[in-house]
């Protein structure tokens, strides 16, 4: 185990830890970036799918892991995302540009829309957004001047500095744009942890009551937080649609935000790690039940998908709460403190009771 | 001019009037008890200092300014601070992270400067932890700075959330009910700490508390509250050998009791 003798506030307002921690994480980044060198092409794409998952379930773990508020409706911002993105490229502006500013724009549609939406409680609010990623699916059709309507979209051309982002041509390129946004938005999302806001959001979730007598705007943090949480879910959406090539109504339907909550409650609710780890999950699983059904020497079962990645579902929030993550931070601690661990180590008191009656 | 001043306040809920036409004033540097039995409007009083309540009449001031024209997110930046009577805390956070958040109402940073952390946010964060270092130097909760809130027992949680309200640098501390649940030697750390607020950091205090030989101790005044109207104030010895007070808790015919019981000592 390792001790840290602490000498400096700076060591916990720091990224990392320590030097072994740091290595860790570099070492990571070297073998993501070696990557593409190292397998086909197939996987490559498989890897630049789990990225991608991973960049719209950290715009949801921002608001459901760290802020307590549970959306089933990021399906439509993943929409907005992409669309406004393709409709921005389509007037000539840098892909870069418009990928930037899609994230902005979804992510100040969404606070707008949170406005009155997070008047509502957990799970009226839940209902709310489950009726707005529903709706997005007609909207999208209405407004086909702009979407497509059901006949859909083909991607356009992705150009950066020159290089032609092409899943075809060369998937190493999608896989590096993929990789650079999900650092940029865990570094974003890292950021917010260790300043005010992100306690804030914290405050929210776990009190809302103290929250506010510690002086925090509970109304204001919920819509920067779902602001910001729509933002990256639009950055994710406008990445998805564009790597599938051709969308439509039917990419992001609201079974797409569902999948996107069982994703970070999978990997582990409230941990960036979480966000990455479920995404590994959700990108991986059809391809492993394909391949063991083929081993089975059966065709393809229908639903068969869904019904396995429920059964995932029941059996985390059974079992293992705090999702993989959680697991792994036990698994670590048993290894840091072999043979010193005990049974009941993570077993939690009962907590006292809540004064809810404030509302 | 009193610090804080609550002048014909009255708050009914339906039909019940919690908080019957009282008025009270708190002033710089005192120690302030508010007593009464269950249901006397002690809490209700505090929750509309906090703004959780409106009253429907009256006026409540600090330091001069109108209280009631606050949201209740700017009454802390205002310079007052609470405690819970059930234990309010960030329980999926560590007591530094708790602390922290006290720290909310000082933040000078925008949103971006704070997810690129740029320039002042990190300088704001030393800031900062310095400010709680203090606190926690102070309530000697150094051994507890990196656990999780849910794994703390009881009287510790009681002590994290006097330190977060202390990490707000307030002038006026609203304690509610302190010292409930608390062991002898908690509620004597307790004692000394209220004291040393006071004194060291010349934070006004008003408080909620059961456990009269705590208030006779450190209160410098007490106002006795019965179905939300003001029975008794006065020093801690005034009040609790006020007929008033003893009929509130004792029942009418403990009065002649304890007249006859004086009327045999003399």
């Amino acid at each position: 185990m390792r001790f840290h003798f602490k000498t400096h506030y700076d060591q916990d307002i720091r990224l990392f830890p320590d030097w072994w921690n740091f290595s860790l994480y570099a070492a990571l980044l070297v073998v993501l970036i070696v990557l593409p060198m190292v397998i086909d092409s197939f996987y490559l794409g498989e890897v630049t799918n789990v990225l991608i998952w991973a960049v719209a379930g950290l715009g949801l773990m921002l608001l459901t892991g760290q802020t307590g508020q549970v959306s089933l409706g990021h399906s439509a911002f993943m929409a907005l995302g992409c669309y406004t993105c393709v409709n921005l490229m389509e007037t000539g502006m840098p892909f870069l540009l418009a990928f930037v500013l899609a994230g902005i724009i979804t992510g100040v549609i969404g606070a707008v829309i949170a406005i009155p939406a997070l008047k509502l409680h957990g799970v009226y609010l839940t209902i709310a957004t489950l009726a707005l990623a529903i709706l997005a699916d007609d909207i999208i059709v209405i407004l086909d001047h702009w979407t497509g309507g059901v006949n859909g979209y083909f991607a356009p051309e992705i150009w950066i500095f020159g290089i032609e982002v092409n899943r075809w041509i060369n998937p190493a390129a999608w896989y590096y744009l993929a990789l650079g946004t999900a650092l940029v938005v865990t570094l974003l999302y890292r950021n917010l942890l260790r300043s005010p806001l992100g306690r804030a959001f914290a405050a929210v979730r776990d009190s809302e009551i103290s929250a506010q007598a510690m002086g925090v705007d509970v109304a204001r943090t919920k819509t920067i937080a779902f602001g910001l949480s729509c933002a990256f879910a639009g950055l994710g959406g406008a990445l998805m649609g564009l790597f599938a090539g051709a969308f439509n109504n039917e990419t992001f339907n609201f079974l797409i935000a569902i999948q996107l909550l069982m994703m970070i409650i999978i990997g582990g609710l409230g941990f960036i790690h979480g966000a990455f780890l479920g995404a590994i999950v959700i990108a991986f699983l059809p391809q492993l039940l394909s391949i063991s059904t083929d081993f089975l020497g059966s065709s393809s079962i229908p639903g068969l998908e869904t019904g396995v990645f429920g059964m995932i579902l029941i059996a985390f929030i059974l079992f293992e709460p705090m999702g993989l993550y959680g697991r792994w931070l036990k698994i670590r601690t048993w290894l840091e403190l072999f043979p010193f661990a005990r049974r009941d180590m993570f077993r939690r008191q009962k907590t006292y009771l809540k004064t809810e009656r404030l509302r | 001019m009193s610090l804080l001043e609550l002048e014909n306040v009255t708050l009914k809920f339906g039909g019940v009037t919690a908080v019957n036409n009282l008025s009270m004033s708190v002033e710089e540097g005192e120690v302030f008890a508010l007593v009464g039995p269950n249901g006397a409007g002690k809490s209700t009083v505090f929750n509309m200092i906090s703004r959780f309540y409106r009253p429907f009449r009256g006026s409540i001031r600090f330091d001069g300014k109108d209280l009631l024209k606050q949201k209740p997110n700017q009454v802390s930046s205002q310079g007052i601070a609470r405690t819970f009577q059930n234990i309010e805390l960030f329980e999926r956070a560590t007591v530094l992270q708790n602390l922290l958040v006290g720290r909310h109402r000082h933040r000078k940073t925008m949103l971006l400067e704070e997810m690129l952390f740029i320039g002042r946010a990190r300088a704001q964060e030393r800031e900062n932890r310095l400010a709680v270092e203090e606190v926690i130097d102070f309530l000697d909760l150094q051994a507890y700075r990196d656990q999780h809130i849910a794994g703390l027992p009881y009287g510790v949680r009681k002590v994290v959330e006097l330190a977060r309200a202390l990490a707000t640098k307030p002038r006026l501390l609203l304690l509610d009910e302190p010292a409930s649940g608390l062991s002898v030697e908690e509620t004597q750390d307790m004692r000394w700490w209220i004291e040393d607020i006071r004194r060291q950091m010349g934070i006004t205090v008003l408080m909620v508390e059961h456990d009269m030989g705590l208030v006779g101790k450190v209160c410098d005044r007490v106002l006795a509250l019965a179905d939300g109207a003001e029975l008794a104030q006065g020093t801690p010895a005034q009040v609790q050998a006020h007929p008033a007070v003893i009929e509130a808790y004792l029942g009418t015919s403990a009065i002649s009791k304890t007249a006859n019981a004086q009327g045999e000592r003399v």
